[in-house]
């Protein structure tokens, strides 16, 4: 009885041995990790306040200004006025539900239905 | 514990009948007693020798179980393990109020030397001229080769820039991080901002500082680590600064002004949504300022908070509230305006020598904008209610805004208050001060008459300031406002969509000397709109404008300060979200059979 209570007990000592360095390494592994995280999230952090400040820089009101007036004939962007503003009675009201059988089918974005007419 | 009788009675008599000594017999006790005693010393003794082993036993082993465990790990800093406790930056951004970029950090690198490890000082003199074109090769040589250790090559340095250097490859140049400060807008807002510059510089790390404006005047709250991650979030909206600083631009140079300033303001938060000076400059790259001439001309010079000027005939309506607030007239009572006045040596004269009198109602009195009219109101009301009423609207001390220009900025008030002060004041003359204390002073009577502090700060509540003038008052001090630009001097302020109430001001210039210049004015167009509903205050002014479309030059307001600030009530007040009044353009047959 006694010489197995001492293996046992030597196995425990070297169970318990291998679970401490091994937890040991594990959490110098982790705080590792942790702190090699932390660097990326600073680096990233850094990266997005530089991002800010040029998404803030691009975007300037003077760099705004010239942009439409360069694109003035593609976008036609004017300065907002008062006449824009409106009331909801001028907004439409949607078109009614038709059947689905009556409308054409739309094989290219612009089709058009109706009788031929003859060529003159 | 039974004690053995040295000489017990049966063991003697057995011994005298036997014929033995008896004393032997007491002997023999003793000597066992002792022994006795002596084991039981012993076994204390030996106790406590080993108690005190095991003690010290116990101690070295904990001490060398702590060395074993010592040598045996790698050396390692202690760190704490918070997340996201590197401090990225040490100075918060500024915003606009709708969160808006107006000043950020970026990290750079400064350029310094250390000579003593320089491979080759003039090949890298030469080439780091080549790089800063600003930089002599033969001023750097010099120094590189003069014997010091250590000296600073540039504060900030482009990514582009810093690549040129390193690839110089000289060991003795060397980088160090740095934070700077980057206005991404450029010019805009720029006397709102300021500037910052390097404080302290050290070759790890140099400290940010503020140099004027916001920056400087709360310097301490961007610098706070514990508010840094917290953008400072300003009253200014990014939108209608620029629309007001592009239309002023335009504006000045129309009317051929010097200079111009516009503050826009909401009536109730005390605001500051917008406040433009110019001209202006680039905080990027503040100027130095300029030692000769009039600081006034710098660019630096705010002229919205530190001109302080004589507004003229702005100041008409404060007169005419007082003296309803007082009860002495309503808006139809008719006053004296028979011109010119005579009070003592002196004549007041109303402009270009025109007589609105003999009678005028206090409404026509400020729609015609008359000299007289006001005076008689202002000789009513008295000289000390009129200094009251004034100080009571901010107009005696400097203006509360967060800039650190805006406590030097007192208005200049004359030291003694007699009749001719009095008369003079009511009209805007003698007394000087700035756009700004003009803004807070016709927002206070706008929103109600509660008085409110001019602020650059985002509020969320309106100020519930000290009453200044009763409710009504402030309606009908509007309402004669409104009727300026309707029927009087204000005409071109007329904006479709946005009743705009407000009056002109034209001050002649005082010269240096003393007296006044004939042909140098600051025209002010004060306004309030909507006029039904106040929310805005708009303050305008140009200096020294001359509009010359006519066949003469004019240099009232009306014709210079007027149409400029329209344009900008007109451009901004749909930015503000401000539903015009328009007539809309009929309903089609269907959609009105529909409703």
């Amino acid at each position: 009885m006694r010489p197995l209570a001492y293996l046992l007990s030597a196995l425990a000592v070297m169970a318990l041995a291998f679970w401490a360095y091994h937890s040991n390494y594990a959490t110098q592994q982790a705080l590792k990790d942790v702190s090699k995280l932390n660097r990326e999230i600073a680096a990233l952090r850094d990266a997005l306040s530089i991002q800010r400040a040029e998404w803030a820089y691009l975007n300037r009101p003077d760099r705004l200004r010239e942009l439409s007036t360069i694109n003035f004939d593609a976008l036609g962007l004017l300065a907002l006025q008062s006449e824009q503003f409106g009331q909801a009675a001028q907004v439409a009201f949607p078109a009614p539900d038709m059947p689905v059988e009556i409308l054409p089918e739309i094989t290219t974005p612009v089709d058009v239905s109706g009788d031929q007419e003859p060529f003159p | 514990m039974t004690r053995i009788p040295l000489r017990p009675l049966a063991r003697i008599l057995s011994a005298r009948e036997a014929g033995e000594n008896p004393a032997l017999i007491e002997q023999e006790n003793l000597a066992h007693r002792h022994e006795a005693l002596h084991a039981k010393a012993r076994n204390r003794a030996e106790g406590r020798l080993l108690f005190m082993g095991l003690a010290f036993f116990a101690a070295f082993t904990v001490i060398g179980a702590r060395m074993a465990l010592l040598a045996g790990t790698e050396p390692m800093e202690p760190r704490s393990a918070g997340p996201g406790a590197e401090i990225l930056t040490q100075r918060a951004d500024i915003t606009d109020r709708n969160g808006r970029v107006l000043a950020t950090n970026l990290s750079t690198n400064a350029l310094y030397a250390q000579p003593r490890d320089m491979v080759d000082p003039k090949g890298s003199a030469l080439k780091l001229a080549e790089i800063f074109p600003d930089l002599s090769a033969e001023d750097l040589e010099r120094r590189f080769t003069d014997g010091r250790s250590f000296l600073w090559v540039r504060k900030v340095l482009s990514p582009e820039q810093q690549q040129a250097v390193h690839d110089i490859g000289d060991p003795g140049l060397l980088f160090g991080p740095r934070d700077m400060r980057l206005y991404p807008n450029g010019a805009l807002a720029a006397h709102v901002l300021g500037g910052a510059s390097f404080g302290a510089e050290g070759v790890a790390s140099a400290e940010v500082i503020g140099t004027a404006g916001i920056e400087k005047a709360l310097d301490a709250r961007l610098r706070d680590p514990a508010q840094v991650a917290t953008p400072l979030v300003l009253s200014i909206d990014l939108t209608v600064q620029a629309a007001v600083e592009e239309v002023l631009d335009i504006g000045m140079k129309m009317m051929n002004a010097k200079g111009a300033a516009a503050v826009l303001m909401d009536v109730h938060t005390g605001e500051v949504l917008a406040l433009a000076s110019l001209p202006d400059f680039d905080p990027n790259e503040r100027p130095q300022p300029i030692l000769k001439g009039d600081p006034g001309d710098s660019p630096l010079f705010n002229r919205a908070v530190q001109g302080v000027y004589e507004l003229g005939s702005t100041f008409k309506i404060f007169a005419a509230a007082q003296a309803m607030e007082l009860g002495l007239v309503n808006p139809e009572t008719m006053v004296d305006a028979n011109a010119p006045m005579i009070w003592g040596k002196f004549k007041i004269n109303e402009f270009e020598g025109h007589n609105y009198g003999p009678l005028l109602s206090v409404s026509d009195v400020i729609a015609k904008s008359s000299n007289v009219g006001t005076a008689r109101m202002a000789l009513l009301i008295g000289g000390l209610r009129q200094q009251a009423f004034l100080k009571s609207l901010g107009m005696f001390d400097a203006t509360p805004l967060e800039l650190v220009e805006a406590p030097g900025a007192k208005p200049i008030i004359p030291k003694k208050w007699p009749d001719i002060v009095t008369i003079t004041a009511s009209y805007g003359h003698g007394v000087a001060a700035s756009p700004m204390h003009l803004a807070a002073a016709y927002s206070s009577i706008a929103n109600g008459g509660t008085l409110v502090k001019p602020t650059l700060l985002h509020q969320d509540e309106r100020q519930e300031g000290p009453r200044v003038v009763s409710e009504h008052v402030g309606l009908q001090a509007v309402a004669m406002l409104r009727r300026v630009v309707t029927e009087g001097t204000a005409s071109y302020g007329e904006v479709p969509g946005y009743a705009v109430a407000g009056k002109t001001g034209t001050a002649d210039k005082p010269k240096p000397t003393g007296g006044y210049y004939k042909d140098k004015v600051v025209n002010t167009f004060a306004s309030v709109f909507p006029a039904d509903n106040p929310q805005y205050t708009l303050i305008l002014t140009l200096d020294e404008p001359v509009e010359t479309s006519g066949p003469k030059p004019r240099r009232t307001a009306g014709y210079t300060a007027v149409p400029v600030a329209a344009e900008v009530i007109r451009r901004v007040a749909p930015l503000l979200g401000l539903r015009p009044e328009i007539e809309l353009p009929p309903m089609n047959g269907l959609t009105a059979v529909k409703n």
